[in-house]
């Protein structure tokens, strides 16, 4: 291959890190405030903490549905989205917004799950002390929840490094673009297999980075 | 602070869980609330603690009516109320200090002030070397010893104990009760001890609530109960204390595994004095003496118990125990199992 086709693939890489780190951090900026509402809203003795069963049930509905639309009909139906809010549908930049949408939903489950793993007597003992519902958000359930919490974001990158090459076949940019252009219609089988190793092994650094931080903090307690 | 409890009623769908309590629980002293499990005594300590709102009743703190307050007001008479738990419910991200530290970094201390109040109640806790220890580190005795000090972080007027020393063994328990006994001594502190230990009420509290299917069925000073219990909810809990487990230097010493047909109580005075013998010189009729012994209670008065078969027909019986109840002593048929 030529150095010309690696500075391509090196390109490529650097998108599909861009297209992940970006939509990872909206996915958690709109996930995390609804996976904390979908757990506060939740039943007290799984330690919500302001229990409210409708407004739970029809965010648990949303959540759900998003969560089962396949992704590549998402981010067509986003398109006038990604238009509105970057100007063009297609490229990198403009992948981030239903990348991001996509993922949202699945933070809010993981952060929710995570939540609904601290002992509700501890929250209760946090109620107790006068703590403000924020309080106990900040400075006891995330705390609580963080071992988990970063497992569920280490899966939420994997999945996001999935989504970002799915996005490629239709106008994403990044690896999976490459990937179909080069190695799909172009026939360049190699340059295929080195940007699926390329994805294998972020996705592997992604997984160990996340086990061994979650593994530490517990460590710690 | 001293509290007031109105009919109060809490239901769990068709689940009467407190049932009507009036209670009044005076200012710096240890008050006990028994029951058996299911009695409704932690939901009893939830509505006192204002944690839940009655479905009826009244909470008055100093007179104060406080079940109807206002959101930021509850959280501000909140942490004015201390409360320790069974699994102590530590905070499992910070270690021993930083437990301590979260009810004062809440209510916004400063960081040095901080850092004092903490080593000062690690120390009155007796743990002045393990402020760094993480709480999966520590012992079921040091972690309640770490909670006690974080539910007195804020100086509250009131401390709650919801079976505080249940998951403990003996040898921890006495020592954990003797240090909420010394705290409120000295910091004059009014304790409500929720427990179904009968050995707890006996050796801390002042006053004791016997609690059954959401209701207060006995109230009064510890050593009035123990020696003239009339619910059988009561007995049934000093049958536990006078004990067929064997063991420990409180514990009754029994002499038969055969249980007597009457249960003899002696407050004070009256244990030092020979009244069996003085009884069977006058009536001619015998005791059999199962089981017995003299406990303290509340660390002062002594109540002595025995268990025992009066030999004799059913009239010499009845004879034998009005002249023991003539002399002050509390006699109970004992219910044959
Ligand atoms: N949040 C709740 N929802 C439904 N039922 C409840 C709830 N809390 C308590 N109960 C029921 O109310 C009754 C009293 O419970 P409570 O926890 O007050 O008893 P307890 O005396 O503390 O018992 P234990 O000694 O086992 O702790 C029980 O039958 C319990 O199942
Ligand atoms: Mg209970």
């Amino acid at each position: 291959m030529s150095a010309k086709i690696w500075i391509l693939i090196w390109n490529s890489t650097l998108q599909t890190l861009g297209m992940v780190f970006f939509s990872t951090l909206f996915s958690l900026i709109l996930g995390l405030p609804l996976g904390v509402l979908l757990f506060a809203t939740g039943e007290e003795r799984q330690g919500g903490i302001i229990p409210m069963p409708l407004l739970n049930s029809v965010l648990s509905r949303i959540v759900n549905v998003l969560r089962s639309f396949p992704f590549i009909i998402l981010m067509i139906l986003l398109f006038p989205l990604s238009r509105l809010l970057i100007g063009t549908s297609i490229g990198t930049t403009a992948t981030i917004v239903p990348l991001s949408i996509a993922a949202a939903p699945f933070v809010a489950r993981i952060i929710e799950t995570a939540l609904k793993e601290v002992d509700p007597g501890v929250v209760q003992a946090a109620r107790a002390m006068g703590s403000t519902n924020f309080q106990i958000v900040r400075k006891v359930l995330i705390p609580e929840a963080m071992p988990s919490l970063v497992s569920g974001v280490a899966l939420t990158i994997i999945n996001l490094i999935g989504y970002s090459a799915m996005a490629g076949a239709i106008g994403g940019g990044g690896l999976g673009d490459l990937a179909i252009r080069y190695g799909y219609q172009r026939f360049r089988g190699d340059i295929m297999l080195v940007a699926v190793i390329i994805i294998l092994v972020l996705v592997e650094i992604v997984q160990i980075m996340g086990n061994r931080l979650s593994a530490r903090l517990l460590a710690r307690r | 602070m001293q509290i007031r409890l109105e009919n109060l009623k809490k239901k769990y769908g068709s689940l009467h869980a407190v049932n009507g309590i009036s209670l009044s629980i005076p200012s710096n002293l240890i008050y006990g609330i028994i029951g058996k499990s299911g009695a409704g005594k932690s939901t009893l300590v939830r509505l006192i603690s204002l944690l839940e709102k009655p479905d009826d009743g009244h909470v008055y703190f100093d007179g104060l009516r406080v079940d109807d307050l206002a959101k930021e007001e509850l959280i501000r008479r909140r942490r004015r109320v201390g409360m320790i738990f069974q699994n102590f419910n530590l905070f499992s991200s910070r270690n021993a200090a930083q437990n301590v530290a979260y009810p004062l970094e809440i209510i916004g201390t400063p960081k040095a002030e901080i850092r004092f109040r903490v080593a000062e109640l690690l120390d009155l806790v007796g743990l002045a070397d393990r402020g760094n220890a993480p709480i999966s580190t520590l012992s079921g005795g040091q972690k309640q010893r770490v909670a006690i000090a974080r539910a007195l972080a804020c100086n509250p007027d009131i401390l709650f104990c919801d079976e505080a020393t249940s998951a403990l063994d003996p040898q921890t328990t006495h020592s954990i009760l003797a240090l909420l006994k010394e705290i409120q001594r000295k910091m004059g502190l009014t304790i409500v001890m929720i427990t179904h230990q009968m050995e707890v009420v006996r050796d801390v509290c002042d006053l004791v609530a016997v609690l059954d299917d959401g209701k207060v069925v006995e109230e009064g000073p510890v050593a009035d109960i123990f020696a003239k219990p009339e619910s059988d909810v009561t007995k049934e809990f000093l049958s536990h204390l006078v004990g067929t487990d064997a063991g420990g230097e409180e514990q009754m010493v029994q002499w038969s595994s055969k249980r007597g047909a009457y249960i003899l109580r002696f407050r004070g005075e009256t244990t030092d004095q020979p009244i069996l013998s003085q009884i069977v010189r006058e009536t001619g009729i015998d005791f059999n003496i199962r089981a017995g012994g003299v406990q303290k209670v509340g660390g002062e008065v002594e109540i002595g118990t025995l268990v025992v078969d009066i030999q004799g027909s059913g009239k010499e019986q009845e004879d034998v125990v009005a002249r023991l109840r003539e002399r002050g002593v509390h006699v109970e048929r004992e219910e044959r199992v």
